[in-house]
């Protein structure tokens, strides 16, 4: 598997899925997984896969002895010798390109300006992996990998499986970068088959980028079942009155805007609620000035950007979490908002309303909907209750190993067509 | 004969700390202490101390001729009782001397004025409160937070029964008109204006250590010289500033101390004289009246309120204040009260201004994140105020209700005093039967 981020280290929801993916498939038993990510931190857990950090893979021969590799590769919990495996296997000469003591490139395991390039590193020192590793089915994570999914099954002939857990149509609402456009389309192009995380998305792939409708599989995501620490937190909150939180990044996918102009309306109505805008980004200025000018300052909070615990924090102590988001590809953290026993309000536009039931789903721009949705929730307990009650039942039989074995059927029907 | 009128502004605000949403409804203390301290102590040790000397030095050799006039907001005033009682002490001393007036301003330096004229007359009380307890006169003068004037203000001033106050020159108001003179507001012909003179003011407050300046160095000689070669008829020359001037802004190795103890003998040499904003106003008589109908200020090349309330987040926040002061003064609770005033200061609207991106004192990385902080701090005060009084009632109907309330207290007490007379009655009556 190639992929970009692995918890703990994570900047955004692919790495949830990954790891929520991979452990789900480990349970079956006869999978054995390794997983390429640009940089490890060497605090990932392993039990269950085999990370590969690309920049521990050597594209460069050094004449290096056992002693030095060890001493640099400690930290990261891989087997030295591996190191000199790869180094067998290099297949053409990059002296040209800039390199390290190791004859590996480095990465910043994060989203560079020179993204394209470390893009670019990355599929490089995949062919050096692919030619030095057996496996059955090649599966890349986003198009980021997609490159390297490429690369691999070149070298290797094996069947490429990616998976979409975005398209650039969801990040851009629709002004589409054409490098970015270029890398996905080449990906599904090249793919056996192409696993996309909500129908909706599965639309986006066969429409706009022109896919096979039969190679086209939906596989929605799924949940790891929260930890007993999270599930202990405390409602921490000071005051009496109803919260109903926004939690992620303050951008133009997350639409903001129609919760605070959804906020004043329940607030003109309803003395007793607070709302909370939990996480930072771009249209967070635009925001603070939109709830200024709504005059609803004194009962709409900013927090700032919320990272780990907080977030469960924030979560437990909410009575109403709202994703408005005008385009989602899935969207896991309404499943988390239900873990934690919070009613949840998303837009239909989300990926995720596609597998939840008792949540409410409203058109992200229907303000008045999503007004009359919230003010339901803090205003009639029975209301309350029964989207509290039913929304955990249903969210904890959402899991990983269903996803998995869904997976696994697709991998067992690209290889049988080799 | 020409006469110079120093003003200096003395002000520091309790600085918030970061107060997050989950702070609300569980802590009620607001303020950095920290950074408060530190700020004052640094201003304490680098200004106000050296500053109060070099005036006392001043007088002193003078011989009683150079005098300057002070406004110390009463949040300043607690804050050096707090961190820095020296620096109480040497203004006293320099109050003792006779030649230092001490004027009067709202309490916290609020922004009062342009909101709810009750409370400016409310706050305006409390300093001179305040004033009286520190230094033990009653300032008759009355400086407003940033020398912001308006008509409106002008009546509410006057009403009071202030006949003399300070303000700027500005040159949207004042025109072709010299600020030399002593004016009237247009609307209250017997309140009396001293108008800050721009150009001199700044020769100090701004252009002192600027090396670029084409009269740097600029020595106690050559701006004497200045004000002397004004127009024979322009008699008072009004430098006002904040005393922050005097080894902050502009520090002490710039020679501003030195420049200052050699302005009165280059005044004598000339003829000026030094004179307090009362002396002023005994002294000369009023030229003309000046008509301001939009607030003026002394900050800024648009010498109006913008900086304070010129954007979305100050107005907002402004507006939530003004919301609940009626409340607040119904409500007698003595932390309220307190918290009521730390949080009027200009200061914190003054840190929510887009004007200038980064080149303000604001202690918040920008103005959006100085509303964030803010608002949750107000958001708390508003949630104990509603703990007191109940949301639903009215203010009319719960001032109504309060004022009930005590009179059947009075009412009660009345009555069991008739009781307590009449049993006693009873009792002689008794004894006198037997």
């Amino acid at each position: 598997m190639f992929g970009w981020e692995f918890p703990p280290h994570i900047l955004g929801g692919l790495g949830t899925a990954s790891y929520g993916l991979t452990r789900g498939m480990a349970t079956q038993g006869d999978m054995e997984i390794v997983f390429c990510i640009p940089k490890p931190w060497g605090d990932e857990e392993q039990h269950f896969l085999r990370i590969v950090g690309m920049c521990n893979v050597p594209v460069v021969w050094h004449d290096v002895n056992m002693d030095h590799v060890k001493w640099r590769l400690e930290s990261f919990h891989t087997d030295p010798q591996r190191y000199f495996d790869y180094r067998n296997h290099i297949y053409a000469d990059f002296t040209y390109r800039y390199v390290n003591d190791l004859g590996c490139f480095e990465f910043s395991g994060r989203y560079p300006d020179n993204l394209l390039e470390e893009i670019d590193n990355y599929s490089i020192v995949a062919g050096v992996v692919a030619r030095t590793e057996s496996y059955d089915v090649i599966h890349a994570h986003d198009w980021l990998t997609y490159p390297a999914g490429i690369h691999a099954k070149m070298v290797s002939g094996k069947p490429l499986v990616i998976h979409v857990h975005a398209t650039d149509y969801d990040r851009s609402r629709g002004n589409v970068n054409p490098d970015v456009y270029g890398i996905e389309k080449n990906g599904m192009d090249y793919a056996d088959h192409i696993i996309t995380v909500s129908n909706l998305t599965r639309q986006t792939v066969i429409e706009k980028y022109h896919q096979n409708p039969d190679k086209v599989t939906t596989v929605h995501n799924a949940v790891e079942p929260l930890s007993p620490d999270i599930l202990a937190i405390k409602d921490k909150r000071g005051v009496k009155d109803k919260v109903i939180t926004f939690l992620g990044r303050i951008t133009m996918q997350k639409g903001p805007e129609y919760f605070v102009e959804a906020a004043a309306k329940v607030l003109s109505k309803a003395n007793n609620v607070r709302f909370v805008m939990a996480g930072n980004g771009d249209m967070m200025d635009k925001m603070i000035r939109l709830v200024a000018a709504r005059h609803i300052s004194d009962k709409f909070h900013f927090t700032g950007f919320m990272k780990g615990i907080q977030v469960y924090e924030v979560l437990k102590s909410s009575d109403a979490y709202v994703m408005p988001s005008v385009s989602e590809p899935f969207g896991i953290s309404p499943l988390e908002a239900m873990q934690c026993g919070v009613p949840t309000i998303i837009s239909k536009q989300s990926g995720c309303a596609e597998i939840l039931e008792h949540a409410v789903s409203v058109d992200y721009w229907d303000i008045e909907a999503m007004a009359d949705a919230m003010y339901s929730i803090v205003t009639y307990p029975s209301m309350y209750q029964f989207l509290r009650d039913e929304g955990k039942n249903e969210v904890d039989n959402i899991k990983w190993e269903y996803a998995g074995e869904k997976v696994r059927r697709i991998y067992e029907q690209v290889i049988r067509q080799y | 004969m020409k006469t110079i009128c120093f003003y200096f502004q003395v002000h520091q605000p309790f600085r918030l700390r970061r107060y997050r949403f989950f702070d609300i409804g569980n802590d009620h203390y607001y303020y950095d202490d920290f950074h408060n301290e530190e700020i004052m102590r640094r201003m304490a040790e680098h200004c106000y101390l050296p500053a109060n000397k070099t005036m006392l030095e001043m007088i002193q050799s003078s011989g009683g001729r150079f005098k300057a006039s002070f406004s110390i907001s009463g949040t300043a005033l607690e804050q050096m009782e707090l961190y820095s009682p020296e620096v109480l002490d040497s203004f006293r001393e320099l109050g003792k001397t006779g030649n230092v007036e001490f004027l009067t301003e709202t309490y916290a330096h609020s922004l009062s004025s342009l909101g709810d004229t009750e409370e400016f007359r409310l706050q305006v009380d409390r300093h001179k409160e305040k004033i009286h307890d520190v230094f033990g006169i009653e300032p008759t003068i009355l400086r407003n937070t940033e020398l912001i004037y308006s008509d409106d203000i002008a009546e509410l001033v006057a009403d009071m029964g202030f006949t003399g106050m300070l303000t700027e020159g500005a040159k949207h108001v004042m025109g072709w008109k010299s600020p030399n003179y002593i004016y009237t507001s247009s609307v209250q012909p017997e309140l009396r204006l001293l108008l800050k003179n721009n150009r001199f003011s700044e020769d100090l407050s701004m252009r002192f250590n600027n090396y670029s300046w084409n009269e740097y160095p600029l020595t106690a000689d050559k701006y004497i010289g200045w004000i002397a070669s004004t127009p024979q008829a322009e008699q008072i020359i009004n430098l006002f500033m904040n005393y922050e001037v005097l080894g902050s802004i502009q520090p002490a190795e710039s020679g501003i101390f030195e420049f200052f103890k050699a302005l009165p003998r280059f005044a004598a040499d000339c003829g000026i004289s030094f004179s307090t904003p009362s002396e002023a106003f005994n002294l000369l008589n009023p030229v003309e009246s000046i008509s301001v109908p939009h607030p003026i200020s002394w900050v800024d090349e648009e010498r109006d309120t913008g900086s304070w309330l010129g954007n979305v987040l100050q107005q907002e926040a402004f507006r939530k204040v003004n919301d609940i002061s009626e409340r607040v003064r119904i409500a007698k609770d003595r932390r309220i009260r307190q918290d009521w005033n730390y949080l009027q200061s200009s200061d914190h609207f003054y840190y929510m201004n887009t004007r200038h991106p980064g080149g303000t004192f604001s202690p918040y990385d920008n103005p959006y994140d100085a509303f964030s902080n803010y608002m949750n701090v107000l958001s708390d005060f508003i949630v104990r105020l509603n703990t007191l009084f109940p949301e639903a009632i009215e203010n009319e109907e719960l001032n109504a209700l309060l004022i009930t309330i005590r009179n059947q207290g009075k009412e009660i007490e009345t009555l069991q005093k008739e009781v307590a007379r009449l049993r006693k009655n009873k009792v002689t009556n008794e004894q006198n039967n037997k």
